[in-house]
């Protein structure tokens, strides 16, 4: 862009961040993490339907196996980081008082940890046979 | 303040909804609600985690009227936020931006996503044995 004029000073212009003050990385994460969660998403359920109502021994030695295991946590981390970045964006356009705003995202941020991390344990006892 | 006699831009409700202003919006409601599913889905693991009893517990509710209406709102909730989410990203790409094929992909997301839950239910009564 020949922005040589603009009102953004130099330094502004060299990190470009703009005005959200973070730039594309959210922009860009939501997008790869949306592209990995697509195959993820698709293999999950499928694999969910073939397990329809099956029993707690089925259950358990399927997600406690290795490539089962490892896609699972995969798609919790993907999904939990994915879902914080969206609402992110939802609360910041729907909440305009700064206080509010901030803790909001501050209390999605942490329940996505929260509970990313509650689903990855899960999964990990039943794996190791807890 | 001599700004609040500025002129607005006219609110949402002005603007009669159109079929792809629909969809836009229906992907962050969809979006929201799958963020809200996920608390089932991470109560499920946990359950699963914690024991047989625990696990029978969470599949009798699951499994219960209720939690099945609710997994059926989920399922199809989840195929629209994907198909659709492969059209934005179309669009990322900077394809897709015609009218026609704008309505187009719309449609596609939306029959897909009642086909996919459709078929994800059929083949799940199937495997339960009550197809």
């Amino acid at each position: 862009m020949a922005d040589k004029g603009g009102l953004r000073s130099p330094l502004a212009r060299a990190s470009g961040l703009g005005p959200a003050k973070n730039g594309v990385g959210h922009w860009w994460a939501q997008r790869v993490t949306a592209v990995a969660l697509v195959p993820l998403v698709i293999w999950f359920v499928a694999s969910i339907v073939l397990l329809s109502n099956c029993s707690y021994e089925r259950f358990t030695a399927w997600i406690g196996s290795p490539l089962p295991a490892v896609l699972t946590i995969l798609l919790i981390v993907a999904t939990f980081h994915h879902a914080q970045l969206g609402l992110q964006v939802v609360i910041e356009d729907y909440v305009h008082r700064e206080g509010t705003k901030l803790a909001g995202i501050v209390l999605v941020k942490l329940a996505a940890f929260a509970l990313g991390t509650a689903a990855v344990f899960s999964v990990l006892k039943i794996a190791f046979g807890g | 303040m001599a700004s609040d006699n500025r002129p607005l831009s006219p609110h949402l409700q002005i603007y009669k909804p159109q079929f792809t202003s629909v969809l836009s919006i229906l992907h962050r409601i969809t979006g929201v609600a799958l963020a809200l599913g996920t608390l089932l889905l991470v109560y499920w693991l946990m359950a699963a985690a914690a024991g047989p009893d625990r696990f029978a517990q969470a599949q009798g509710l699951i499994g219960s009227i209720v939690g099945r209406l609710l997994l059926f709102g989920w399922s199809f909730a989840l195929f629209y936020h994907l198909l659709n989410g492969i059209r934005h990203l179309f669009w990322d790409a900077g394809k897709g931006f015609e009218l026609k094929t704008a309505f187009i992909s719309g449609w596609l997301v939306v029959a897909g996503a009642v086909l996919f839950t459709l078929i994800a239910w059929i083949l799940a009564y199937s495997v339960m044995g009550g197809v």
